[in-house]
């Protein structure tokens, strides 16, 4: 027990986004509702979101533009050396645009889909529209 | 010019969907030559992009003059060469042949239709194309929505199947991305020759180990691989006839050829075999996969979903080859992705025919149509004859390296698996011949009909699908070529 506690601490922005993951997933698979469902998903997408967010973040780290480069350089003076280890990596982070691009567009088509289920059996209850189908 | 193929491959489709989409608004007859020119464009593109890697191996193209890893590249090789131009023609071929289907069934809304339509193939060839994980994930999302929208422009039960698509579909999606994640997190790289030249040393962590598993069971997700095929089915009965055999011939295989892709390029072969000992329980569960699939396919009682359930254990024979890990294996599942599309497409724009007239594709709709569309349900006869793999059409060759595979990696149940899905094709298919030819139509009171009159299919319609037909029997003919001169350099010289 003593070791779990500083294992789970030590990664805890893993432990969070596979919760998140998890309850994602549980929604999507246990609700019954097509919107429950839906948010389900989005939380999932979410979760991955979160994960690439935090594996660009660097402890004591800051934003990776340097300061007044080009003004030292025009001074004339040699600005000191760049220490990677000071800035944080940004790449992780900019994908992550494209993929809540990605995570809005697929929500608007699920909630657009959910719409066209409605407006056909009056409800967003699956176990009523598949008894619907069925024609019972 | 011939230097920017792989970009306008991607370019010219994408900006032509935006002028169809206003088009659709202006006058909706532009939007289909707009789309022919942009297609055609993608085929002329993508045969000129095989002939040069036939001449100089790989083919690299910086976007931007970013050099990689730090730019994206797209590099076409003899893998990814083949596979987009199997993806434009058949692409191209679809879109002339249901010109008229398309008219019939959505007189309103051809703007959004062929939008959408283009648009999924600019996702299908970007994902070939391009050499970055990532950028993959993105072009695979583009593929993925515009096909979620093509589907849900079907018949009345389409949007409950393509959300059920969608869920599954998303999973599959942020699975893979969440793999490149950890790919990420240890390589540093998202390029994929780059991640390859670093991954060797780092061939035992469990963190590589994670990644390779989480990806595989993303693209298992998105190619309908048998536990998790639940989505395909319906979506593809339910879809547009158009939409049907533009998707059920292409998105499958695409994404059997980035499991391939990750396979051989990005973790290498002796990783995939060498290192982990998966190959044999994944050969088992493609075994499953075919078996599922083809008795699942004997239970249906519409021909849409017949052929649905048959992709399934179609996407098991590729699989399964892929991961038998010897070279004949390797070379019967990238034939396949060529000649199951065209196959695909064969039987599924004979679908799109027989709805165009009858309004149906239940088994009971089809009493009596080779009386009154011969050419149609020749060409399906063809299609059938391929998918059973009889020679000289082109699925007996791929099955023939399937099986030799199987055979020399002493893998006995999967070559059983094979016969047995063959016969009951041959089961499947003969039973809706039999309906077709010998059943007498019957008008409402029962009674049959009189001397069924010819009503073919229009000839805009015929004429595609008959060069489809001959297409199967020429490929199949010149299976030899296609193996010595493209698929025996596109597997790396490890898998013997």
């Amino acid at each position: 027990m003593s070791d779990l506690i500083p294992f789970i601490v030590a990664k805890y922005n893993y432990w969070i986004y596979i919760t998140l993951m998890m309850i994602g997933l549980y929604a999507m698979i246990a609700k019954n509702n097509l919107v429950k469902k839906i948010v389900g998903m989005n939380i999932f997408q979410t979760a991955i979101i979160l994960f690439y967010v935090s594996i660009g973040a660097k402890k004591g780290a800051t934003i990776p533009i340097i300061e007044h480069a080009h003004g030292d350089a025009a001074r004339g003076s040699v600005s000191h050396a760049i220490e990677i280890a000071h800035y944080i990596n940004p790449l992780p982070h900019v994908l992550m645009l494209t993929a809540i691009v990605v995570s809005v567009a697929t929500l608007g088509v699920a909630l657009a889909l959910a719409i066209r289920v409605y407006n056909r059996h009056k409800t967003l209850e699956e176990d009523e529209i598949i008894d619907q189908i069925k024609g019972i | 010019m011939s230097q920017h193929y792989p970009v306008l491959l991607v370019i010219v489709p994408l900006l032509s969907a935006f002028f169809i989409s206003a088009a659709g608004w202006l006058n909706r007859r532009l939007c289909f030559p707009i789309a022919v020119a942009a297609l055609s464009v993608a085929v002329f593109s993508s045969v000129g992009l095989l002939l040069r890697v036939l001449n100089e191996n790989v083919v690299l193209y910086k976007l931007g003059g970013w050099s990689p890893p730090w730019g994206i590249v797209y590099s076409v090789d003899y893998l990814n060469g083949l596979v987009l131009v199997v993806v434009s023609v058949v692409a191209l071929l679809n879109l002339v042949a249901t010109q008229r289907s398309v008219e019939q069934e959505f007189s309103e809304k051809i703007g959004a239709f062929y939008t959408l339509y283009i648009l999924f193939v600019t996702g299908l060839l970007g994902i070939v194309v391009t050499g970055d994980a990532f950028n993959l994930y993105v072009l695979l999302e583009i593929a993925s929505l515009t096909g979620y929208g093509l589907i849900a422009m079907g018949e009345a039960r389409a949007p409950l199947a393509t959300l059920n698509y969608l869920y599954m579909g998303t999973i599959g999606a942020s699975f893979y991305l969440l793999g490149i994640g950890y790919l990420y997190i240890v390589t540093g790289s998202l390029n994929m020759a780059d991640i390859s030249a670093i991954l060797p040393s780092l061939y035992h962590s469990r963190t590589v180990l994670a990644a390779f598993i989480i990806c595989m069971v993303g693209v298992w997700l998105k190619m309908a691989f048998f536990p998790l095929h639940a989505w395909l089915p319906n979506a593809y009965t339910y879809a547009p006839s158009a939409a049907s055999s533009l998707i059920a011939p292409l998105m499958t295989k695409v994404m059997i050829y980035v499991m391939i892709r990750l396979m051989l390029t990005v973790f290498t072969p002796e990783f995939v075999f060498g290192t982990l000992t998966l190959s044999n329980s994944v050969v088992w569960l493609a075994v499953i996969a075919i078996v599922m699939g083809a008795v699942l396919a004997l239970a249906q009682r519409n021909l849409k979903k017949m052929l649905a359930y048959i992709i399934v254990a179609e996407v098991g024979y590729m699989v399964g080859g892929a991961w038998l890990g010897n070279r004949a294996g390797m070379t019967g599942a990238i034939l396949h992705i060529a000649n199951d599309a065209l196959m695909t497409l064969c039987v599924f724009l004979v679908v799109g025919n027989i709805v165009y007239k009858i309004k149906g594709y239940a088994f009971d709709d089809l009493k009596g149509l080779f009386r009154k569309m011969p050419f149609t349900m020749g060409a399906f006869v063809v299609g059938a004859l391929s998918i059973i793999g009889v020679p000289p059409t082109c699925g007996f060759f791929s099955k023939w390296y399937l099986i030799l595979g199987s055979i020399q990696a002493g893998h006995y149940g999967f070559m059983a698996a094979l016969l047995f899905s063959s016969l009951v094709n041959v089961i499947l298919f003969f039973r809706v011949i039999e309906i077709g030819y010998y059943e007498p139509v019957q008008d409402h009171e029962g009674h049959e009909a009189h001397a069924e009159r010819v009503a073919e299919a229009p000839l805009s319609m015929l004429v595609p699908l008959l060069i489809v037909a001959a297409g199967l029997v020429v490929v199949g003919l010149y299976t030899g070529d296609i193996v010595e001169h493209v698929i025996e350099f596109a597997i790396p010289k490890g898998i013997v």
